[in-house]
């Protein structure tokens, strides 16, 4: 909402600074936006008569004047416009002052040689108009010496941000009585007069949608001259940033911005036989003001006569039946539309409109006699013309609304003490009525209060919250009791656990696009697929946190990075019970192309390869609280996988914990990766809580007294036999004596039959109360051997 | 005999043995069982009480003399042994050592960590709540009805599909539909932070589509304007680890909350960024806007199962990736959602700095 100082000094007598008044207005919940000072820009300039024009010395087109400024000794001034000449009185920028077009500010300077105070201005270089075919000439007695921003007028213009809730300051007027209330000046009344009606109003008028369209006024009104409007009403239309059209438009927009009230003034001649509001019908069309053809429906109210629709109702009004330059006969249109209804209709329509902005929000349902009136005394008064008689088909809704009010809200809820006799000042100059026992009625143009604590916010926001004291909440005794939950506990270690790894963490998009949910959501029963998409790339919500880290990883090695490690911590968007979904917190992780750079040690660079991903895999598990000796490696990663580089981590053969491996060449050639991707997804979610309250205590342990013995094995097995089920048979080959084995060899080839694979590992025994004999040991083996033997595997010799 | 020519000899031999091979022969021939010194030692036997008493004491000095002398020889060549070896063994130790992989915590959560932490000292829980939600509780129970103009202004993105009752499905807007959730969970009285990820449909220079935000919630008996006003003051200083924070409110509207307050903060500019500080009046200060607010909304708590007439309280709202921003310098918020390990490195933090309050929830640059 933007508005002039002296439009807002038509309604408030005030002699506060512009500055005063925008700062008042933010106090009070009217947010300035800005504040343009057109006075501030032309600081510098003043009103100045040529005395003297002579030739420069040294350059054709130049002049040299002598410049009266009021003060002083005239000032000798470099000139190059065609029409400086001696005894014009014209604007002289002074050294110092900013030349609004372009910015710079003026030096005192030497032209070709000649000293020049100053520039004389064009409307251009002032941002005042086109011309530039010469300097500015004013009329002969403009009083040389004064500031011409005080000369020419300059009128600073707000722009304040209103809040949906208050459509009675979508006028400049209900601006003026908050900040009137607020006290800074007096409001001025309204000067609705009643116009009386010469002639009984010709076109009948009536609603047939009482629900949409509660209540319909107008007149006709005979014989205008319909032309351009006068300046002031031009100037103030330009200072709301709206384009002046004709006096009869804009004298209806001029109502509107001053008072909240829409009107519309309809070309009498288009019209034929009764107008009336009714619903539309569906598919009926509307050819709009903005040149645009609108498809309606039955859900929207509109205004038509017999032919047709000439008004999307309360939003914009039709090409055909608007105001020209030829029109002389106009019915006027006040009307009070069902807030509700012009929302719906301006969402589907995708229209807005200051219009509707105001119908949305709910305009004063008292004020459509006095709007009429004052655009009635304003149109007669321009463009001349006879009014009719009012003519009023239905009556607009009542609402008022009584609210048992406590004073004592304003501390007690509003957080200051203010003094009953204040807050009922207050109250009085905001056009609420409070009676002895504070049941307070709210005015009519304040639709948005309905209960107490409105009546607090009125009160505390114009006695101001700066009165509002920092009060301490409550403390609970002693030190502050921990708050994070198991889950938030989880992610916060299992977050820097992964970063104490190398890796970085990366935040990506929640959404995909639909083919890459599609490949990675396999099994998961249905994506959720926005309606409205910012973009294709956006649609789908990630059924898996891989795809956005391969994308990550792509762009960073299109960027040049060789190797990378990124990680995330979100969540998948899976489908879950009555329609809901189904989020699962996950840790993604991808390893891209080099682990480790050429070296001079090392040498050749190493890429990531599966285990690096298994490593990953493990670690955080165990960091998660997962009880990672109880997993089992199995297949079934996935199809975004390498198959014979993939695997699953589970507890139990249905419990999937993690899957990691190779990413598929397939996959990776989709998000154009050209370096091999190990990568993990571990579901945290998966992952099972610890049963029973936490207990600090570990439970007891002394380490043996007696040192552990090693022994190696070497087997040959099946090629194909993997090599964990070998060290899971031989672990649990003697639970007593084998704490631990470790398989450290795996070789095929000389000495090695086709087909077979020497698998060697090392197991360590702890010997209990007393240390192992030779035949201890050996019955150990054997069991060792046994247990191995089951797997088909045969000790070395 | 000669013993002092024959201990000369002796020693003069063990100097020039050249390697440790030479001097165990040596050692051999003088002191070993058949050695000349040895033998020497065996004729003590054979002579009288007195030529023993002369004679004796020169033997065994002659003994004792060679012996020393093998001794500190064997000395000296291991010494030269172990230095020419470690001189062979020398390594450049300007090459490089093998390189280890430097993570990080993303801005987001390090400060999300720092709003936990902070906040739990004032008795603040963590909730969460579901990304796709139903319009009730996005909308609706916010006291957001279907026709509210305030509906347009969240730019929403919806999904086809409807819940069990109807609901229309989307993406929550805002983190408010938690401050319903938790109170339909929980019941009164309530202290929780709610942070997470948002989404709105815009996207330009400073507007990306998915964003975080940190809701706040207080519903007690007996809370005001002005426990929402300490609570913010308290934890921006906590949070900025500034005292001279000064907080602006102005009155604002938000459907969920009445009264509402906008909340600006002072900030000066130092070397062309804001830092927060100082009354926004001062000069070479301003204000910017930081946070939403208000007083919960009588129906709000209504629709989360509580007696307004029994519970009153208040809410906030602040987006965590301005106040990052704010905090640690970043300019650009499409970076934060790039994963470019550059940036990342940058401005991510090392993972032992885990923010505490002993230690300062914040890590200096």
């Amino acid at each position: 909402m933007k508005f002039s100082l002296s439009w807002l000094k038509d309604h408030l007598e005030t002699e506060a600074s512009a500055e005063a008044i925008a700062e008042k207005l933010s106090a009070i919940g009217l947010e300035l936006e800005s504040l343009e000072d057109p006075a501030a820009r032309l600081s510098g300039f003043v009103v100045a008569r040529v005395l003297t024009a002579e030739r420069h010395p040294n350059a054709d087109k130049l002049q040299v004047l002598s410049v009266d400024t009021g003060e002083g000794q005239p000032l000798q001034v470099v000139c190059g416009a065609p029409n400086a000449r001696a005894g014009l009185v014209g604007v002289l920028g002074l050294p110092g002052a900013v030349v609004p077009a372009g910015g710079f500010e003026l030096k005192k300077s030497a032209i070709r040689g000649v000293e020049s105070n100053g520039m004389m201005c064009s409307t251009r270089e002032l941002e005042l108009g086109e011309d530039h075919d010469g300097i500015i000439e004013l009329p002969g007695d403009a009083p040389v010496g004064t500031a011409f921003a005080a000369y020419h007028g300059s009128d600073p213009v707000f722009d304040v941000a209103i809040t949906p809730n208050r459509p009675d300051c979508m006028g400049v007027y209900g601006i003026a009585r908050d900040l009137a209330a607020a006290g800074l000046g007096t409001l001025k009344p309204i000067a609705a007069q009643a116009v009386p009606g010469n002639f009984p109003c010709p076109m009948p008028i009536r609603t047939d949608d009482p629900e949409g369209c509660p209540a319909f006024y107008g007149r006709v009104i005979r014989g205008v001259k319909n032309g351009p409007s006068p300046q002031w009403i031009q100037d103030r239309l330009k200072s709301a940033g709206q384009r002046p059209i004709s006096a009869l438009v804009d004298l209806t927009n001029y109502v509107m911005l001053a008072y909240g009230r829409p009107a519309h003034a309809y070309d009498l001649t288009q019209l034929s036989g009764a107008v009336f509001a009714r619903r539309a019908r569906d598919g009926e069309t509307c050819l709009a003001l903005n040149g645009k053809e609108y498809t309606l429906d039955a859900a929207m109210t509109v205004i038509a006569d017999d032919n047709g629709v000439h008004d999307i109702a309360g939003i914009m009004g039709g090409e055909h039946s608007g105001c020209t330059e030829a029109t002389s006969d106009v019915l006027l249109e006040v009307a009070y539309f069902d807030p509700v209804r012009i929302g719906d209709t301006g969402r589907k329509l995708n229209l807005t409109s200051d219009a509707r902005q105001r119908f949305e929000r709910g305009v004063d349902p008292a004020f459509l006699d006095a709007g009429l009136e004052l655009l009635t005394t304003l149109i007669v008064e321009i463009c001349g013309g006879e009014p009719s008689e009012v003519i009023r088909a239905g009556e607009p809704p009542k609402g008022t609304k009584v609210i048992a009010y406590n004073p004592v809200m304003a501390e007690t809820l509003g957080g200051v003490a203010i003094a009953e006799g204040e807050q009922r000042a207050i109250l009085h100059a905001l056009g609420f009525a409070a009676d002895a026992q504070w049941n307070v009625t709210a005015p009519s143009w304040r639709p948005d209060v309905d209960g107490a604590p409105d009546i607090v916010e009125e009160v505390v926001r114009i006695h101001g919250l700066d009165g509002v004291a920092s009060t301490p909440l409550p403390r609970t005794d002693g030190v502050v009791r921990p708050t994070a939950t198991a889950v938030q506990r989880l992610e916060r270690k299992v977050r820097r656990a992964v970063a104490a790894r190398g890796l970085n963490e990366a935040i990506t998009w929640s959404f995909l696009p639909e083919a890459e949910a599609e490949h990675f959501a396999e099994g998961n029963g249905g994506l959720w697929l926005l309606a409205n998409p910012i973009s294709e790339e956006m649609k789908a919500m990630r059924p898996s946190l891989l795809p956005g880290l391969l994308s990550a990883a792509r762009r960073n090695l299109d960027r040049g990075a060789a190797g990378l490690g990124l990680f995330e911590l979100g969540r998948r968007y899976l489908r879950g019970p009555s329609g809901h979904s189904d989020e699962r917190l996950t840790l993604g992780v991808v390893l891209a192309g080099e682990k480790t750079p050429r070296g001079w040690a090392s040498g050749k660079a190493q890429m990531f390869d599966a285990f690096d991903a298994k490593a990953e895999a493990l670690a955080l598990l165990a960091e998660a609280g997962a009880p990672v000796d109880n997993l089992q490696v199995m297949g079934e990663a996935g199809a975004q996988f390498h198959p014979g580089q993939s695997a699953t981590l589970r507890l139990g053969p249905k419990t999937v914990l993690a899957r990691f491996g190779m990413v598929h060449p397939a996959t990776l050639k989709h998000f154009d990766v050209d370096v091999p991707v190990a990568a993990v997804e571990l579901f945290l979610d998966a992952i099972p809580g610890k049963r029973g309250a936490a207990t600090f205590a570990r439970m007891h342990y002394a380490p043996p007294a007696l040192q552990a013995v090693k022994r190696d094995f070497a087997f040959l097995v099946d090629a194909a036999l993997p090599a964990g089920d070998l060290v899971r048979a031989v672990r649990s080959a003697d639970k007593a004596n084998v704490v631990a084995v470790r398989l450290f060899d795996d070789f095929r080839g000389q000495g090695v039959p086709e087909g077979q694979k020497s698998l060697a590992v090392e197991v360590t025994l702890q010997p209990g109360e007393k240390s192992y004999d030779e035949a201890e040991l050996k019955a150990i083996a054997e069991r060792i051997t046994a247990a191995a033997a089951k797997l088909g595997a045969m000790l070395r010799g | 005999m000669d013993y002092a020519a024959t201990r000369d000899e002796a020693l003069a031999r063990v100097a020039a043995a050249q390697d440790l091979g030479a001097l165990e022969a040596l050692r051999v021939e003088f002191l070993g069982k058949q050695g000349s010194i040895s033998g020497l030692l065996k004729t003590l036997g054979a002579m009288s009480a007195e030529e023993r008493q002369t004679t004796g004491p020169q033997i065994h000095a002659l003994r004792e003399g060679v012996s020393d002398a093998l001794g500190a020889r064997k000395d000296a060549l291991e010494t030269a042994a172990l230095d020419a070896r470690l001189a062979s063994e020398t390594v450049d130790l300007t090459l490089p050592a093998p390189e280890s992989a430097r993570g990080s915590v993303h801005p987001v959560s390090q400060v999300m960590d720092e709003l936990a932490e902070i906040f739990a000292d004032m008795g603040f829980a963590v909730a969460t709540g579901p990304e796709i939600e139903d319009d009730w509780h996005n909308f609706t129970a916010l006291n957001i009805p279907e026709s509210h103009p305030a509906r347009a202004m969240h730019d929403t993105f919806y999904f086809p599909d409807r819940d069990a009752d109807g609901r229309a499905m989307l993406l929550r807007t805002h983190t408010s539909p938690v401050q319903i959730r938790a109170m339909l969970a929980d019941g009164a009285p309530i202290r929780i932070i709610a942070p997470g990820r948002v989404y709105r449909s815009d996207s330009d220079a400073t507007h990306t589509p998915m964003f975080h935000q940190v809701e706040g919630l207080v519903i007690d008996k007996g809370i005001t304007l002005g426990h929402l006003k300490w609570t913010l003051e308290t934890f921006l200083k906590a949070f900025f680890e500034r005292e001279d924070i000064v907080l602006r409110l102005r009155p604002s509207y938000f459907p969920f909350t009445e009264p509402s307050v906008e909340v600006d903060v002072g900030f000066a500019i130092v070397n062309g960024k804001r830092v927060l500080g100082g009354s926004g009046d001062a000069p070479g200060h301003g204000w910017m806007e930081l946070l939403g607010s208000g007083m919960v909304n009588r129906k709000v708590i209504a629709a989360g199962g509580l007696d307004p007439d029994e519970w009153q309280g208040f809410a906030f709202g602040a987006g965590i990736d301005r106040l990052a921003m704010l905090k640690y310098g970043m300019d650009d918020l499409r970076a934060f959602f790039d994963g470019d390990v550059r940036w990342l490195a940058h401005y991510g933090f090392n993972p032992n700095d885990v923010p505490t309050l002993s230690g300062g929830v914040g890590t200096a640059a």
